[in-house]
């Protein structure tokens, strides 16, 4: 659905529903209580912890657990600790369940819907909410769209307890209802601005038997952008999960994505850098189909420290054959670029053993060739257009499949 | 003339005793720009000094506040080389002064802080124009340069720019060196800002000088569908687009913030056939994007 999109953007951090929990409770939501485990034995543990029946959840960041055979109810320690032994392995759709949350039961009356995130289109924020619950949002709004209620937030008002029953009525929960979800939506929309999230979604939302309203899965994104005012949102980050290299460019502060491809890619801004990968891609449907093995970006400005680290991470690729450096120089200075390279070559030695295509433009650019080719690097090869220097790299990467 | 930015703007620099500010203040005096002082309340009442582009030295005054830098300079243009953690109080001073332009730099400004300043702007009556956060700024070839763009790569021309990217707004301003721009945007790569690829097609439209529009976008949003529903309607100059990301795979984010598909939309490939749909032609690289501009410009 649309507004999902929306609220996905960001290379901000996903949250597991454990650690949404955890924050849901930081703020006062209501929640049950939720004990992680990651083996079979702290399962029935945290079963016999809690006492009486258990939910036992894995913990993907992937919609559709339940159906995948992820979600368990169990009575006893003994069936809580037969259901983590399959949950904890089990493959949800390439994602493998590491860890598993132990949760409290409780007997639902009703099962409702809550969200809050940002809207791109409008440059503003959304809530989203239904008296219809417990089902898939994006199923609600396509096939009964009156019953999503979509209320544009201001940024600066935010949802206060007003605003919240504004929501309510108009996701058309009944008058008593209102009252007691309101204060909630509140609470919530408190997780959504005192964590900088870019999604706060809460599905279902539940009423028990006993008359309680229960935030009983929760899905949050943060902003990575606003980490500096969240010093703690570091130890939320999903370490174990990163590819190895994209771990190692992390730590060097470069930005990189693996892709599945042979030709390394390093530019300057994200622009430009995305346009390499898709010149290079075209220009691999001459030379065998090979493909952009990474974006990586070294930002503006880069030095010889810059291009050193995000040479290794390239050249630690064992899938990388050749490798295009597309650099324009606008802050980031030609010749700087160019030292960064020799420099690079001469730290890494015989690690470096792949081929270096390089188009230089731009800022200080006649003093960027003059150093390459006074360098004389038998690796590299400096093109004069960024389609000359895709075609050779890729090229190149085809001889050395 | 030129959109948003010409020879009589007179700018100041929000951030203008920092590094970057520094820097790019020098930068921008060696284009020609009219930059006539700073701002920060710590430094207030001293003065920094730089050369002009005839180059002679001078001494730009360094305020307390925006409305202050106004008030005695004259400025309509401010930009701001704020850190982060400082940029929205920045950007609302700046909005309470009712400066007419703002250029905001700054990247990895939290979305949270984005959204409340544009808020806030609006509430205002969207007195003042603002490009960014988190991209290159705007420059007038010949004129001035309010940002980062190495003002050398080309002249004035009959051809405007926008992108939501830097360095392929220099790729580009390159790609077509011989026939120059009359302005050339860099609207940034946040999931939230102000000027967008529709506020610079309508003025693109409406300047005489600009003959033809190169317009650039990537993945990620649907500020490039909105544009292309915008110019079927809007703009009868000739328009040719550009995305960048056809290769990105889903669910991975390239770089700019905004720069991300998911759950299928926002695909380089659907904001071509948006673009196509509304009579823009669409090229695969930006060497190929040039050249289609060369025709329709040719054709004129």
């Amino acid at each position: 659905m649309h507004e999902r999109s929306d609220a996905d953007w960001n290379s901000s951090v996903d949250l597991y529903e454990y650690q949404a929990r955890d924050l849901f409770e930081k703020y006062d939501v209501p929640v049950l209580p939720g004990i992680v485990a990651d083996t079979p034995e702290e399962v029935r543990a945290a079963a016999e912890k809690l006492g009486g029946v258990v939910v036992v959840k894995a913990q993907v960041k992937v919609g559709g657990r339940g159906k995948a055979g992820g979600v368990k109810v169990a009575k006893t320690p003994d069936e809580a600790e037969a259901a983590g032994r399959a949950i904890l392995g089990l493959d949800i759709k390439g994602h493998t369940v590491k860890r598993v949350m132990v949760a409290g039961g409780a007997r639902i009356a009703q099962e409702f819907y809550f969200s809050v995130m940002l809207d791109r289109s409008n440059r503003s924020y959304l809530s989203l909410a239904s008296y219809e619950g417990g089902v898939e949002i994006e199923v609600l709004a396509v096939e009964k769209p009156d019953a999503l209620a979509r209320i544009a937030i201001d940024p600066n008002a935010g949802i206060d307890l007003d605003k919240a029953r504004e929501i309510a009525t108009a996701a058309k929960f009944p008058a008593e209802l209102v009252e007691k979800v309101a204060p909630v939506f509140v609470k919530l929309y408190n997780v959504y601005k005192g964590e900088d999230a870019t999604l706060v979604e809460v599905n279902p939302l539940v009423l028990t038997e006993e008359g309680d309203i229960i935030a009983l899965d929760g899905k949050v994104s943060l902003d990575e952008n606003a980490d500096f005012r969240h010093p703690h949102h570091v130890e939320l980050e999903d370490k174990d999960a990163a590819d190895p290299l994209e771990a190692k460019a992390k730590a060097n502060d470069l930005n990189y994505v693996k892709l599945d491809g042979e030709v390394g890619v390093i530019g300057n801004g994200a622009g430009l850098v995305m346009s390499t990968l898709d010149v290079v891609a075209y220009a691999g449907e001459n030379h065998g189909n090979v493909k952009p093995a990474n974006f990586l970006d070294i930002g503006g400005g880069a030095s010889a420290e810059v291009m050193a680290a995000g040479l290794d991470v390239i050249l630690g690729d064992p899938q990388v054959k050749s490798v295009f450096v597309n650099v324009f120089g606008g802050i980031t200075a030609c010749d700087a670029v160019a030292k960064g390279i020799v420099g690079a070559l001469a730290e890494l030695g015989s690690a470096a053993n792949k081929p270096l295509v390089v188009r230089l433009d731009g800022n200080n650019v006649e003093e960027g060739r003059r150093i390459l080719a006074e360098a004389n690097h038998p690796l590299v090869t400096l093109a004069a257009t960024m389609d000359e220097g895709a075609d050779k790299a890729a090229e190149l990467a085809h001889a050395a499949k | 003339m030129s959109i948003f930015l010409n020879k009589d703007s007179k700018v100041i620099v929000q951030g203008i005793t920092g590094g970057e500010g520094t820097k790019h203040t020098a930068l921008m005096l060696k284009a020609g720009t009219q930059v006539v002082g700073g701002v920060n309340a710590r430094k207030a009442g001293t003065v920094v000094v730089h050369t002009d582009a005839a180059g002679n030295s001078v001494e730009l005054p360094v305020f307390a506040t925006v409305a202050e830098a106004m008030e005695k300079t004259g400025a309509d243009v401010s930009i701001a080389f704020v850190p982060p953690a400082f940029t929205k109080d920045a950007v609302v001073e700046a909005i309470d002064a009712e400066i007419p332009l703002l250029v905001i730099i700054t990247e990895g400004v939290p979305v949270a802080d984005s959204a409340e300043f544009w808020a806030y702007n609006v509430e205002k009556g969207n007195k003042s124009r603002i490009i960014g956060p988190n991209c290159p700024g705007i420059i007038t070839p010949g004129e001035a340069l309010v940002g980062i763009t190495p003002a050398n790569i080309t002249g004035k021309g009959p051809i405007g720019l926008v992108s939501k990217s830097g360095t392929l707004t220099y790729q580009m301003m390159y790609e077509l060196r011989d026939l120059g721009f009359s302005t050339a945007i860099g609207i940034g790569g946040d999931p939230i800002i102000g000027t967008t690829h529709i506020d610079a097609l309508a003025a693109f439209e409406a300047d005489p000088e600009t003959k033809a529009i190169v317009m650039i976008g990537e993945i990620g949003g649907d500020a490039e569908e909105n544009a292309a529903a915008y110019i079927k309607a809007h703009v009868t100059k000739p328009v040719v687009g550009y995305v960048a990301g056809f290769t990105a795979p889903e669910g991975k984010t390239m770089g700019h913030a905004g720069a991300i598909v998911s759950d299928g939309a926002g695909t380089a490939q659907g904001k071509k056939e948006a673009l196509e749909a509304a009579g823009v032609k669409v090229g695969k690289t930006p060497s190929e994007t040039a050249a289609l501009l060369r025709e329709v410009y040719a054709a004129l």
